[in-house]
């Protein structure tokens, strides 16, 4: 039907009148033209990405030329002194994803699970797609709500509700401002949820239903296909989307910035302020002047570029490698 | 296999599945709780000074964002200029010319991780190659900036949209004597326009809610947009310095200008939704 439909919309255009037809040699030049100029197009991609590395090395390079190694474990960051290290960002983003992952990787398998496994179809459809918009909702917004909404919210009811029943664990210690660590943690959760689960819903839909049928057959309820068949089963997928949700996270910009504090020191309790290496980007980028200065900041751009490319890579590679399989598997 | 006795078991999948269905439960909330705040703070902040004046100092009633809305148009406007020829070009090779060639996987494979890329990244990148070379910040390196943003995703979707249409198409036109870009350009992209259209508004919801790659490239002003060689003003990076100020009038501005993004991009959104639900009828 589909095929019929368009047909009929393009075919008066395929009609070619005879003046206008080239000769087959001018049509073999065309086209040769055609195909090399897409080519450098498709070309392009790759050649961003490898430029945006080399860009990010250049301008990096006298901070690194400057403290070396150390630069990665100094938790120095003092413009006035000229003084820079990445520990306290590195540490920040790296304990902000953390918190955003525990929340959201059990959070979108139930999701997944949920829209396939057990919401009729109707259902199915809208809830994915309310779950969906979450991603489009930009990540400013995230920021302004979680500032002006969520974060007053976290200090007068969740963490002293928190630090009454976990007070005696370091991390729930110091006092409930809402600004911090665990706040920007709970937001990213929140905004890598649609893309974890949209992918993790693909991999629970491909599993063939021969498998999980079979496993019903057999009596298992629909938890224990779940948990025995389909999630061993989608386990490369699932990693995947666990790796896209990763990347997402340690890049998210805007919300943590809005929400994290900006401090730069480590601190273990995470109700305290701290910074990412994407929010110190973003607070400090457009004051910086000093030469040295603007390299440090790049030079922290440069780790996350280099980070979240291997996630992203991981991610791609695993992604791939399931959707391979599973096209010339059953 | 042992028996084991179905009661304990069932009440394991009961409450699995009651705390699947309150998961997408808690998803759901945030999205209205988020949109319906939006909606509720922003449409009180705007009135019709909002979108014709220039913003005025803090505690000087009137003012709006006029130059923000401008200067985030035409930020958006040239990036998509910029990003959606060279995304088509490439989404016809990766569809019609590279099925299984090397480049092509190495294109496609860079366009998915070039998307999971964080959007300050490509900020930096846009700095160290446009501000520090022409030495202050101005709009073009913001166009440079949300273009190496769109350009994977109108790639993709190009690619999507193109592999959507039947082979039988092409063949009929090359069977005519169609030379290959022309059966490309006149046939395979009539037949598959709807969906291009759906890949470009996409990638233009993905930057009009930019704020990260616009902050050191585009920076802001508060004044009129003259030319992109100067700081261009733009809403979100407004939202941000207002939101961050300690002035009540300023954070009630900035949730007018987050009311027009987010219902903006909301919009193109489930419009594009609409209309790819539709193509696959």
């Amino acid at each position: 039907m589909k095929q019929h439909a368009l047909l009929e919309k393009a075919a008066p255009e395929v009609v070619l009148a005879p003046a206008v037809r080239p000769t087959p040699a001018l049509a073999a030049l065309g086209d040769r033209a055609f195909r090399w100029l897409t080519a450098l197009a498709a070309l392009l991609v790759p050649a961003v990405i490898l430029a945006i590395g080399l860009d990010l090395f250049l301008t990096s390079y006298p901070a690194l030329a400057k403290f070396g190694p150390g630069f990665l474990l100094s938790q120095e960051w003092n413009p006035v002194t000229q003084e820079f290290g990445a520990a306290s960002s590195i540490y920040g983003t790296v304990m902000s994803t953390l918190i955003a992952m525990a929340l959201a990787l059990p959070l979108s398998l139930a999701i997944a699970l949920f829209l396939v496994e057990l919401a009729p179809p109707r259902v199915s459809q809208v809830v994915g797609t309310m779950i969906e918009l979450l991603a489009a909702i930009p990540s400013i917004i995230y920021g302004m709500w979680g500032l002006f909404v969520f974060a007053p919210l976290m200090a007068t009811y969740v963490q002293p509700f928190l630090k009454k029943y976990l007070g005696f664990l370091p991390l729930f210690s110091g006092p409930p401002l809402g600004i911090g660590m665990l706040t920007a943690g709970v937001i990213l959760a929140i905004m890598i949820l649609p893309f974890m689960s949209a992918v993790a819903r693909d991999v629970f839909a491909l599993v063939p239903n021969v498998v999980k049928e079979s496993a019903y057959g057999l009596g298992a309820t629909t938890w224990e296909v779940t948990y025995k068949v389909t999630i061993p089963y989608g386990l490369v997928g699932l990693l995947g989307a666990m790796f896209l949700g990763l990347g997402r996270a340690l890049g998210e910009t805007m919300a943590v910035t809005f929400v994290i504090g900006n401090a730069h020191r480590i601190s273990f309790s995470l109700f305290a302020p701290g910074n990412t290496i994407a929010s110190t980007l973003a607070n400090e980028f457009s004051e910086a002047t000093e030469p040295l200065y603007v390299s440090s900041l790049v030079a922290l751009g440069l780790v996350l570029y280099l980070v979240t490319f291997l996630v992203q890579v991981v991610s791609q590679w695993l992604l791939r490698r399931m959707y391979r399989s599973w096209s010339v598997g059953l | 296999m042992r028996y084991r006795p179905p009661t304990g078991r069932k009440l394991v999948n009961w409450v699995v599945s009651g705390g699947a269905a309150a998961s997408a439960l808690v998803g759901i909330v945030f999205l209205v709780w988020i949109t319906w705040e939006v909606l509720y703070r922003g449409i009180t902040a705007l009135n019709w000074d909002f979108f014709t004046h220039l913003p005025t100092p803090p505690g000087v009633p009137g003012g709006g964002m006029a130059n923000a809305i401008v200067g985030t148009l035409v930020l958006t406007a040239a990036a998509t200029a910029a990003s959606v020829p060279l995304g088509l070009l490439a989404g016809i090779y990766l569809a019609e010319f590279a099925e299984e060639s090397r480049l092509g996987d190495l294109s496609r494979f860079s366009a998915n991780v070039l998307m999971g890329l964080p959007s300050i990244i490509v900020g930096v990148f846009a700095y160290a190659l446009v501000v520090l070379p022409l030495g202050n910040f101005c709009g073009y390196a913001g166009v440079v900036a949300l273009a190496v943003i769109m350009l994977p995703v109108v790639t993709r979707t190009t690619e999507d949209m193109l592999r959507l249409v039947p082979n039988t198409l092409r063949e009929a036109a090359l069977a005519l004597g169609a030379p290959r870009w022309r059966v490309t350009l006149a046939v395979v992209f009539r037949a598959a326009k709807s969906g291009l259209i759906t890949g470009i508004l996409l990638a233009v919801a993905r930057v009009s809610g930019e704020t990260a790659p616009l902050l050191f490239t585009a920076l802001n002003s508060p004044f009129w947009f003259h030319s992109l060689a100067e700081p261009t003003p733009n809403l979100t990076v407004t939202i941000f310095n207002y939101a961050m100020s300690p002035y009540h009038d300023w954070q009630q501005k900035a949730w007018g200008a987050s009311f027009l993004i987010t219902f903006g991009v909301l919009w193109i959104t489930i419009v594009t939704r609409v209309m790819l639900r539709e193509r696959k009828g």
